[in-house]
């Protein structure tokens, strides 16, 4: 086999980058939902996506439902899931400094891992891809079919969290909470039901992304913490809150990954790119396109 | 030093002197000792971040890197260069200090959880640097055979000399917080928990106490790290991981960030629930950890220490 | 009333006797052994068959009577993957449990963080995890034994088998893990010895999701062969990731992790054609009839997938070896750590899963390469390599 050239490389690196990067971007746009409404850090946000996949691998491959089918209704358990949480850990503190909540949402996490092992088990599972498993070839470089199915789903949830937030009411209100939640209640908004809403829109993204990403990468129980590491770091990195900025940041930081293994060093690719973030926020403290405002109220 | 503090100090002494004492006397309880020792290193790094959290509201998930470059230091400066240990725990010290300085000075600009992600960031760094550099450190497969401590020819190896010596180190580093906390530093702490910008604008500077805090705090984590290279022997990186970074912070929590005792406590039971308490349930014990977790943050969350003030209050309050 | 007073005599005695009889049968103390493996955590994979295979051998003994009339007790204690877990259990072993003998832990990292702990308390411990630093240097590795083969045993059958094809360039990834790393060091340690060349040397982390930037790396620099070190799901992305890139010419190795039929089934088509050095416990069929370890394999084979309905890993072999020769000690000499400790030095020709054990003073773990086949995938099945 001959050597691929330079070009078929650095395309191949980019799109390995855009693919992972989706992921991080979707995981990142769940911190963000909830950040806004509620300033906490959900750090169960990556036990969402262990779970969309393995519940994903249940509906599909278990219960060999239809892929459409399997797919919606792994979204509607986890967006459960999510909902379940807020109301049983979330909704009953009142009056929690933020730090509490986070450790109250590490808690959930240890949780929701701890039922995922006792019902799927320790070992990994595997989806076949949604279309085909013949990759095509671009310039010599590889592509997977299931990286445009991630790639599209992207593409239509970005385009859906926008409609949600500029067309309807709920959206609007929870907008409107972000801003200034005790103006919010003023004007009538239940911020209450915001909280829920913020929550069971993230678990489904989370499941979303899951489902999508294990024909590509496996999953098993005990993957959601570093997919959620990743995910708070793309949302810091664009700025907690702002979603283009997640979109962007995750992105970003997936092909500076992809091309830091590649053209760099693979052991410390990890490390590169949390250098740049830390960089980054060195110089501006609040993320790519992060309100400066917001980063100096929200504290502990 | 308050009466409280006095009181609470005697009582915890009296408890450390018969600890030992009543558990080498029962069998079933024998290793008791050892869990001990591991809750003495964790209080000592549970201090420091008890001190930069809930006096001075800065959060740290990466404490576990202080704690691995003590660690490290000491284990590679005793095995490769043959320093003698307590020379490599000065050391470690000093070069942890030096590290948390230069990555202090930015990142504690940074609020909230853009913070939390500077220090997550910089753990997580520091842990794929042990990993990577295999020359200095043994990558993950680690690196072993490191000596034991020695005072004045008296070997060290032995769990109730180490026992005496990490609990001593505790207590003269508890001391030595109860001091800072009731110091000016400490006032001036307060005051940056309560508003940072109240603080600044009555001339307390903010940021330089900040730093000298987290400087602090991270020096507690390269001793704590030091004893515990010469307790095991061995070093991965896999001890220093961002996992532990978080173990760190929810011990803190769980036990009361808003008071040092409440580190002591919250690490005691943590570390006895994990590799004690919680055998008898297999592997539902990860389930019991979450939910005995939750249920802490959930109904105390002012942590374990508000146990009792709370009890009182709901005794009055009938 | 002179002879009823005798009966009544006669008959106490009997009863006493009778009584003293059957406490002495059950008063028969159990013998001890203690295990530690990680059962949760990141290294389940290994810990879940090994805690399987440990419990189902002291079942099997107990169902025979035990140990020469001893029950068997297996104290097995879970370190979730965790060195710190792992040394405060096996203290916890020794002081609280008084075992004479421990088996495990599973991995290599918590094995060199319980030397210390065993070799300061003189309890001989039999790993289950494979790094060669575990026995060596053997002069402070009194009390610490190994069923696992040696990385070393299983690179130098890969390098052995790519000399034959006349193959000197390769390309190598690890995964950053012990394991990963362990095996690293022996790839670069024994391929300029063995006169091969490594044209690249990538890593990845356990959990990455991806691994098309490294193996395009190694496609750009016109490597003859890949070797590949993990376990996990990376070993079978690896794999997926190779086909993908449609890099199928270039023959990829994998390590002796890769040992679970399991792991063809995740790969789906992709794994055809993937090389990898095996223990000859897993490939029970296509061991000769005549090799002495034939009748073990096939009994361990049978016994495991009819109790636990599951393929069986290499994992599990190095519990039932550790288990058995435990097991096979404390029958022998008694539970006296001392004893048991001389006994495993010297414990020659022992034929188990991992391979025929031959201990010495100078060899804690008493294997060779020749505990490897080398096989391949095909038709989603091991065969022998050509």
């Amino acid at each position: 086999m001959e050597k691929i050239s330079l070009t078929g490389q650095l395309i191949q690196y980019i799109f390995t980058g855009i693919t992972v990067g989706s992921i991080y971007a979707m995981v990142a746009l769940g911190f963000n939902i909830i950040y806004n409404v509620t300033e906490i850090i959900n750090f169960a946000q990556g036990e969402f996506v262990m779970l969309g996949g393995l519940i994903m691998v249940f509906f599909s491959a278990f219960l060999k439902l239809p892929l459409p089918l399997a797919f919606l209704l792994t979204v509607a358990v986890v967006t459960g899931v999510g909902a379940l949480m807020e109301r049983f850990t979330i909704n009953p503190l009142k009056n929690a400094t933020v730090l509490t909540m986070i450790i109250v949402t590490i808690a959930v996490s240890i949780l929701l891992k701890g039922i995922a092992m006792f019902v799927w088990g320790k070992d990994p599972y595997i989806i076949p891809p949604f279309s085909g498993s013949e990759p095509i070839v671009i310039l010599g470089a590889a592509i997977q079919t299931q990286t445009l199915w991630v790639l599209l789903m992207t593409a239509v949830v970005v385009v859906l969290l926008s409609l949600f937030f500029k067309k309807t009411r709920y959206g609007k209100a929870m907008l409107a909470c972000a801003d200034d939640p005790d103006a919010a209640r003023l004007v009538g908004i239940k911020v209450n039901t915001m909280v829920l809403i913020s929550f069971a829109l993230s678990a489904a993204i989370g499941a979303v992304a899951g489902a999508i990403i294990t024909p590509i990468s496996l999953m098993e129980y005990d993957r959601g913490a570093l997919l959620g590491l990743k995910g708070f770091g793309a949302s810091v990195l664009g700025g907690l809150g702002s979603f283009y900025g997640a979109v962007v940041a995750g992105i970003l930081l997936g092909i500076i990954e992809s091309l830091c293994a590649g053209l760099i060093s693979s052991g410390y690719k990890d490390a590169v790119a949390l250098l740049l973030l830390l960089l980054v926020l060195y110089v501006r403290p609040s993320g790519l396109f992060g309100n400066v405002e917001a980063g100096k109220i929200k504290e502990f | 030093m308050d009466r409280q503090n006095r009181n609470r100090l005697v009582g915890l002494i009296f408890f450390l002197v018969l600890f030992p004492v009543l558990v080498m006397n029962v069998g079933a309880i024998g290793h008791y000792l050892d869990v001990m020792i591991f809750v003495g290193i964790y209080s000592l790094i549970n201090m420091g971040l008890s001190l930069l959290m809930g006096y001075a509201g800065q959060i740290s998930l990466g404490h576990a890197a202080f704690f691995g470059l003590g660690a490290y230091t000491s284990g590679i400066l005793c095995t490769k260069l043959s320093l003698s240990p307590w020379l490599a725990m000065f050391a470690g010290v000093a070069i942890t200090a030096l590290i948390a300085y230069i990555v202090g000075v930015p990142s504690l600009k940074l609020k909230g959880h853009y913070l939390a992600m500077a220090t997550l960031g910089f753990g997580v760094i520091v842990y794929i640097f042990f990993n990577e550099e295999v020359a200095l450190t043994g990558g993950p497969s680690g690196f072993s055979d490191i000596p034991g401590l020695t005072i004045m020819g008296l070997n060290l190896n032995n769990d109730l000399y180490y026992y005496i010596l990490v609990w001593s180190l505790v207590l003269l580093t508890l001391i030595f917080s109860l001091n800072v906390i009731n110091s000016r530093i400490g006032r001036a702490l307060r005051s940056l928990h309560d508003s940072e910008v109240a603080a600044a604008a009555m001339g307390v500077e903010t940021s330089r106490f900040k730093v000298i805090i987290f400087v602090l705090s991270a020096a507690y984590a390269s001793i704590a790290g030091s004893l515990y290279t010469h307790y095991v022997g061995f070093l991965s990186p896999s001890s220093f991981d961002l996992f532990l970074s978080i173990k760190l912070v929810m011990m803190v929590v769980v036990g009361g960030m808003h008071n040092i005792w409440g580190a002591l406590l919250g690490t005691w039971l943590l570390t006895f629930l994990g590799n004690e308490w919680l055998h008898v349930f297999h592997d539902f014990d990860i389930l019991v950890y979450g939910a005995i977790l939750l249920a802490i943050v959930m109904f105390l969350p002012e942590g374990l220490i508000d146990l009792t003030p709370r009890m009182r209050r709901l005794w009055k309050g009938r | 009333m002179k002879s009823s007073a005798k009966l009544v005599q006669m008959i106490l005695l009997l009863i006493t006797a009778l009584v003293l009889m059957s406490s002495c049968a059950e008063k028969r103390e159990p013998y001890k052994v203690g295990a530690v493996f990680s059962v949760t955590g990141r290294a389940s994979f290994l810990g879940e068959p090994e805690k399987k295979t440990a419990e189902m051998i002291a079942k099997e003994i107990n169902d025979k009577g035990g140990i020469g009339g001893h029950p068997l007790e297996l104290v097995l204690y879970d370190d979730e993957s965790d060195e710190t877990k792992c040394v405060l259990a096996v203290k916890r072993l020794i002081k609280k449990d008084k075992v004479p003998v421990i088996i495990g832990p599973s991995l290599s990292g918590n094995t060199l963080a319980v030397v210390k702990v065993c070799n300061d308390n003189e309890v001989p411990l039999i790993s289950c995890a494979s790094s060669i630093k575990i026995v060596a240097p053997v002069e402070d590795r009194k009390w610490i034994f190994k069923a696992a083969p040696s990385d070393s045993h299983s690179v130098e059958r890969i390098f052995e088998y790519l000399l034959t094809k006349n193959t000197r360039k390769i390309a190598i990834m690890s995964v950053s893990t012990g394991y990963g790393a362990s095996g690293r060091e022996q790839l670069l340690r024994l391929a300029p010895e063995m006169g091969m060349e490594i044209l690249a040397d990538e890593r990845y982390g356990p959990k990455d999701t991806d691994l098309t930037a490294q193996l395009t790396r190694i496609r750009g620099t016109g490597a003859q062969a890949i070797v590949n070190w993990s376990v996990g799901p990376t070993q079978v992305l690896a794999v997926k990731n190779w086909r993908d890139l449609a890099m199928t010419s270039i023959p990829f190795f994998q390590s002796h992790g890769f040992a679970s039929r399991k792991n063809i089934e995740l790969a789906g088509g992709a794994a055809e054609g993937v090389l990898c050095p095996l223990g000859r416990v897993n490939i029970p069929d296509l061991v000769p009839a005549d090799h002495p370890q034939k009748m073990v394999i096939m009994d361990y084979n049978k016994a495991y997938q009819a109790r636990f309905k599951e393929p069986l890993s290499a994992f599990g072999g190095h519990a039932w070896d550790a288990m058995k020769l435990a097991a096979e000690a404390l029958g022998v000499v008694g539970p006296k750590p001392a004893t048991i400790r001389d006994y495993l030095e010297k414990r020659q020709d022992f034929v188990g899963q991992g391979g025929i054990f031959n201990f010495s003073p100078t060899d804690h773990n008493g294997l060779t390469k020749e505990a490897f086949e080398m096989v391949v995938v095909k038709d989603g099945d091991w065969a022998l390599a050509p």
